[in-house]
């Protein structure tokens, strides 16, 4: 994209671009600590987690204050328009990807800390499979947005029905565990809440990948089935 | 007129013939196909192919191939374009990108200008406006004009208001003007603020009570279309707002055709936008669609601020 005959434009711009996805990097290395708090069952890990969760607050606020500021100042129109209104709807996501972090690393505090036995590892089984799917969903819907890739947002929006089945299947079997051990009942809730907050970050994932896609073609494809969403870009290109 | 009779030739000459066959005088000046341009300039061209659909359903006038020359410069090419009933439809484009010259091809003020040629076809409600036996005179009360600089007449606001109603035969009686003089101020949003000083000069008021007194005057002999070329670039912000109220509450009676640097004015006041470029028109569509996801990328550059 060429530049805009006021510099400044552009600097403010790519300063917002920059802040967004440097926020995205910190809730991805929060969602790492958090879910090696848990595999660690180091609840003073899990600490940190939750501490650092208002560096993710400040930088939503900046962030919007920011977008704001271009909005009112520049008057952007155009791909400039789609681009400062999807990276403040990315940086909402982000900031809620923040919070479901700081609520694994406080049900993590909650299991190893709690009196009674420590959950078992089957238990955990899925909430391990399930960070790998909504981090790596992550990870690709930020690099779609930093290369304003299209298809890899496209894979993105598409892929989150694979966790969101890993979900249906995991509460499947922590409903299992219940019945087997009525003492079980107590983790498999912290558990519970665990998946639903991967759950969750795969979500706001895809939300992302679907502004990525509404910025590079301006149209908004969410509420949109995947096969004909990936239909109507294709007829385009 | 002189001017304005060889434009009728042209226009009801074949097309074809006219291009091809160096046959008359006025011909002989235009065997080369295109003006000397610079080479740059060459290199932006699109081409006639307008991006988006430049049709609408119900027109109240539509030009078709408009080509506009200076001398030996074409200022235009090949614009075809409808301007909807009751929509406005806002011209942007750079300095020198043939907005105005199109608006003015629409009331044929370029036939006042030495040495303009239009060719193509331009009809209002279906009636070719370059026919030989219309009344240009006529035809400029139905396609109403307000300029950029407001330009009453040096007269009271009452005569600004009247004087159009009155060579056109629009008002017998002295009520009879009376009442289009209120109304036509009313409309304009000015009846207010002059109701009690009708007989003092136009040239008195503010800069954006000149400007809604020529929208008065243009509204007094009840056009069918008015053009505005910068309505409000003369104007501060108070009075621009308040002149872009007065474009949509217009709307519901006349069909507008505004051209304006200011592309949030445009924004605003507009339901389609048309972007020209070095004489063509690049891109026309809804204006919702032309300021959050233009298709052509010229528009793309100019509406986001990137022509360096």
């Amino acid at each position: 994209m060429d530049e805009h005959t006021v510099k400044r434009f552009d600097q403010e711009l790519s300063e917002l671009n920059a802040l967004v996805l440097r926020m995205g990097g910190l809730v991805q290395d929060q969602i790492g600590k958090a879910m090696a708090a848990l595999r660690d069952e180091d609840p003073d890990a899990a600490r940190d987690v939750i501490a650092r969760d208002h560096v993710v607050n400040f930088m939503d606020v900046e962030a919007d204050e920011r977008a704001v500021n271009l909005l009112a100042l520049r008057q952007p129109m155009g791909r400039d328009l789609r681009m400062i209104m999807s990276l403040g709807k990315t940086v909402s996501d982000l900031e809620r990807i923040g919070d479901e972090a700081e609520r694994i690393a406080r049900m993590t505090i909650h299991m190893y800390e709690s009196v009674g036995s420590q959950p078992g590892t089957s238990l955990l089984r899925d909430t391990h499979s399930m960070s790998r799917l909504a981090t790596n969903m992550l990870r690709d819907a930020l690099d779609a947005l930093a290369r304003l890739d299209v298809n890899l947002a496209l894979q993105v929006a598409k892929g989150d029905s694979e966790l969101d089945g890993e979900f249906q299947a995991s509460l499947r079997r922590l409903a299992t565990y219940i019945m087997e051990d009525s003492r079980n009942v107590g983790h498999a809730i912290d558990v519970t809440f665990i998946v639903r907050s991967l759950e969750r970050i795969g979500d706001h994932a895809k939300n992302i990948a679907e502004y990525v896609i509404f910025l590079v073609k301006g149209k908004d494809v969410r509420h949109v089935s995947p096969e004909s969403l990936s239909r109507d870009l294709l007829e385009e290109a | 007129m002189n001017d304005g009779e060889n434009l009728m030739e042209s226009t009801t000459a074949p097309h074809d013939a006219e291009v091809d066959a160096p046959a008359t005088r006025k011909n002989m000046a235009f065997t080369r196909t295109r003006p000397v341009q610079e080479p740059e300039e060459e290199e932006e061209r699109v081409g006639s192919r307008t991006v988006g659909d430049v049709t609408v359903d119900n027109p109240r006038m539509v030009s078709r191939d408009v080509n506009v020359y200076y001398g030996d410069k074409r200022a235009i090419r090949d614009v075809s374009l409808d301007i909807g009933r009751n929509e406005v439809i806002a011209m942007i484009g750079p300095s020198g990108c043939g907005k105005s010259t199109y608006l003015r091809c629409l009331n044929r003020m370029n036939d006042t200008i030495e040495g303009c040629r239009v060719e193509g076809t331009i009809t209002l409600d279906g009636e070719d406006i370059y026919d030989k036996n219309l009344d240009v005179v006529q035809l400029r009360a139905r396609v109403g004009m307000v300029f950029q600089k407001p330009n009453p007449f040096p007269k009271s606001i009452y005569d600004n208001v009247a004087y159009g109603p009155r060579i056109h035969g629009l008002a017998m009686t002295r009520s009879e003007t009376d009442d289009i003089v209120r109304l036509s101020l009313e409309r304009a949003g000015l009846w207010s603020e002059v109701r009690d000083r009708l007989d003092r000069p136009g040239t008195g008021l503010s800069g954006g009570q000149q400007q809604r007194l020529c929208i008065a005057r243009a509204i007094a002999v009840s056009p069918e279309v008015i053009l505005m070329d910068e309505p409000c670039s003369a104007l501060d912000p108070i009075a621009t707002a308040r002149i872009e109220e007065l474009i949509d509450e217009l709307r519901e009676n006349y069909t507008i055709a505004i051209v304006t640097h200011s592309m949030q004015q445009a924004a605003r006041v507009s339901q389609r936008t048309a972007y020209f470029h070095l004489g063509d028109l690049v891109e026309v569509g809804e204006t919702n669609q032309i300021f959050t996801n233009p298709r052509h990328k010229l528009t793309e550059d100019y509406i986001t601020g990137r022509f360096g």
